[in-house]
């Protein structure tokens, strides 16, 4: 349907309408679009893997009444105090500063209900999200914005960020209008600056260093808590081998993808490599060093729902990790916010500038009126449902396969639907025995 | 808490690290040797990283990387060179080199003092948060880069690319610079400044430099906000 409802109307596939106004905005403007959310466009997804439920080779469980475990210990390698965790579903870093303290407390507050971690984020700790996290990551960055040994030393677990889905490569932002006071303050910086944080940590430049600064974090913590790394998926094989290698409990792999808060549109869109095909190289590089299990690998990017869980974890991921439908859950993009979303130009589905600072929903802003609107009591109860359905949907399908364990789901449970899934995941085309790139036919 | 004159003496090359770490970080808040000496480091990595006692620990030789890493009251004296990421992201006290420091040299550090009596490499004050750094040498090229508070002071030459991307650290630098980063310029020296610059070097123990003979480098502040022409 075109405005002018004229059937000889023809739009143009390469310059639809979408492109034909980035072309107009950015001609008028003069700068990148920088916005939040994920990736938008379409790349191969779990969407395209499904799975082969029991049946007569095949012993089904009992949906409800015959256990599947969901728990999961992370980072057993080293650490004397291991994360445990009732589901292998986490809450992903978020900065506090991209978001706001009330929204920070309620990831915390689902979390500790449901029984697994929460992260920090670029910015530091907060006092509020500490204790209301029971289970509580805190991230090294290379900005190290708010680092300090206390809060180190207060962490339940330590991950390493050298890089994100969103952006592999590159550094964070905040802009402007979002630095309150206290965000300034946590992160030695002026107020009302655009502050960029760095691409690249400040005392560490390859694997061999990073080997020592992971000693070094053990060594001011006693040893005591696991330490992640975490990395964009671009190179995953070798950062997965090399991140072992440097002495990971745990290693992070985020897809594409993955939600950012503030990045720019063509970094979103053109850098990484999607979460599907990331999982199998990562597992391949953990199996070949003998270390799928040992070291935990956590999934994130484009996580939505207990079938998404389901997938990575048959893929062979320990665990996964969520942060765009954790805001969603929390009230993000709500429909109840459609008209404020429309005021700002957005509308309830489509709303992606966390950079703004604008958030009718309260969630990514630090204006304190805005904040004010969200209740991180309600959120939270609303997160902790939104995690429940995950993991009992994910169990559904794991009986499905005569699984009593969602660790057990392998990729012999698992068809592509497409060529590119199977190639990428590496289980065969629903159908026939072929996975693209594996062996001959 | 006690106050004991011995001096605890710790031979690294019978003691694992890992104990002697344990011990120094045991006296956080708690009784028990204030004076130590560590022998035979070789140049170990993480030598009295993570400290939060009022103690006085001295490395007697070379140490390896992120030697007294964010350190928090400890005064920490390396006798020889020290490696990348000495005194990293260190919160109060005092950390001194008298040789040599490799790159990144108080990286990110957000309080306390950190003095090399020779050169500091490359990245010297990365991301400084806050802590001041005397060196009475020359620094490596890159130094102070995004360096956001805090003040670093060098009585020798800096390298290339001074004070990248830098926010409101000050930079005092008595030789040459070989060139200064993206929105880094050089700035009036006022009373205020050899005031600051004056107090760090009767803090360090600097004699014989003069403070007129230093000029003074921050941020232009251009790059505060996101501009079109930003085309460094
Ligand atoms: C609002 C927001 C803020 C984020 N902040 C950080 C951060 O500070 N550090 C980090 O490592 N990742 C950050 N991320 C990325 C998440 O940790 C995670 O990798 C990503 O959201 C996973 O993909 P998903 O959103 O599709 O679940 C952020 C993501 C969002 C949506």
């Amino acid at each position: 349907m075109n405005p002018a409802s004229n059937p000889a109307l023809r739009e143009s596939h390469l310059f639809d309408r979408r492109t034909i106004a980035e072309i107009q905005r950015a001609a008028a403007e003069g700068i990148y679009d920088i916005r939040g959310f994920g990736a938008k466009r379409h790349v191969p997804h779990f969407d395209d893997l499904l799975f082969l439920g029991a049946s007569v080779s095949r012993y089904p469980l009992e949906g409800y009444r015959e256990r599947c475990g969901t728990e999961v210990t992370l980072g057993a390698r080293h650490a004397r105090q291991p994360i445990e965790l009732k589901i292998p579903i986490t809450i992903a870093g978020m900065s506090f500063g991209a978001l706001s303290g009330p929204a920070k407390e309620a990831l915390g507050r689902a979390a500790s209900e449901v029984g697994t971690s929460t992260t920090t984020g670029d910015g530091g700790m907060t006092p509020e999200e500490r204790g209301h996290s029971k289970h509580l990551v805190y991230q090294l960055l290379p900005s190290r914005y708010g680092m300090n040994p206390d809060d180190l030393r207060r962490a339940d677990a330590i991950e390493v960020v050298v890089g994100q889905g969103a952006k592999p490569g590159g550094g964070g932002m905040l802009l402007g209008h979002k630095i309150s006071d206290r965000v300034a303050r946590m992160r030695d910086l002026p107020m009302g600056i655009d502050q960029r944080s760095a691409c690249r940590h400040p005392d560490w430049t390859g694997p061999d260093d990073l080997e020592i600064k992971i000693q070094e974090l053990r060594e001011i913590t006693d040893w005591q808590v696991p330490i992640y790394v975490k990395v964009g998926a671009t190179r995953t094989y070798y950062d997965v081998q090399l991140a072992v290698k440097a002495g990971a409990d745990v290693v992070v792999v985020d897809g594409m993808q993955g939600g950012t808060a503030a990045t720019q549109d063509v970094f979103i869109e053109h850098v990484g490599i999607p979460t599907l095909p990331a999982i199998p190289l990562a597992v391949q590089a953990l199996k070949e060093l003998g270390m799928h299990r040992k070291v935990q690998l956590i999934v994130s990017g484009g996580i939505r729902s207990g079938a998404d869980v389901a997938k990575a974890m048959a893929l062979g991921a320990d665990a996964v990790s969520i942060g765009v439908a954790a805001l969603i859950a929390l009230g993000d993009n709500a429909p109840e916010h459609d008209e404020g979303y429309r005021a700002i130009g957005s509308a309830a589905g489509y709303y992606d500038d966390y950079q703004a600072g604008r958030d009718p929903s309260g969630i990514s802003t630090q204006d304190p009126e805005l904040a004010a609107r969200f209740d991180p009591v309600k959120g939270g109860r609303r997160l902790a449902n939104y995690l429940r359905v995950l993991t009992l949907e994910a169990q559904t399908l794991a009986r499905a396969c005569g699984k009593s364990h969602l660790h057990n789901l392998e990729p012999e449970d698992l068809v592509a639907l497409t060529i590119e899934a199977a190639a990428m995941a590496r289980v065969p085309l629903a159908g026939t025995n072929w996975i693209p790139g594996q062996g001959s036919f | 808490m006690s106050t004991t004159t011995e001096i605890e003496v710790v031979d690294l090359s019978l003691t694992p690290l890992r104990e002697l770490n344990q011990r120094l970080h045991d006296l956080a808040g708690a009784d028990g040797p204030r004076s130590w000496r560590i022998t035979n480091p070789s140049g170990a990595h993480n030598i009295a990283c993570g400290l939060d006692a009022d103690i006085d620990v001295v490395v007697e030789g070379h140490a390896g990387y992120y030697c007294a890493g964010m350190n928090k009251q400890a005064r920490v004296r390396i006798t020889g060179t020290a490696g990348q990421g000495v005194a990293e992201n260190m919160m109060s006290g005092r950390v001194t080199v008298d040789g040599n420091a490799s790159q990144a040299a108080g990286a990110t550090a957000h309080g306390g003092l950190l003095h090399v009596r020779g050169d500091a490499s490359s990245r010297c004050g990365i991301s400084l948060k806050g802590a001041a750094i005397v060196v009475e040498g020359s620094i490596g090229h890159m130094s102070a880069f995004m360096a956001q508070t805090g003040t670093i002071v060098v009585c020798g030459d800096a390298g290339d690319a001074l004070g990248d991307s830098m926010y409101e650290a000050h930079i005092y630098v008595r030789g040459a610079v070989a060139g200064l980063g993206a929105d880094c310029i050089e700035k009036e020296l006022r009373d205020v400044h050899r005031a600051e610059l004056g107090g760090l070097l009767a803090e360090a123990g600097v004699a014989g430099v003069d403070v007129a003979d230093f000029k003074r480098y921050g941020s232009a502040r251009n790059l505060y906000t996101f501009k079109i022409d930003n085309t460094y």
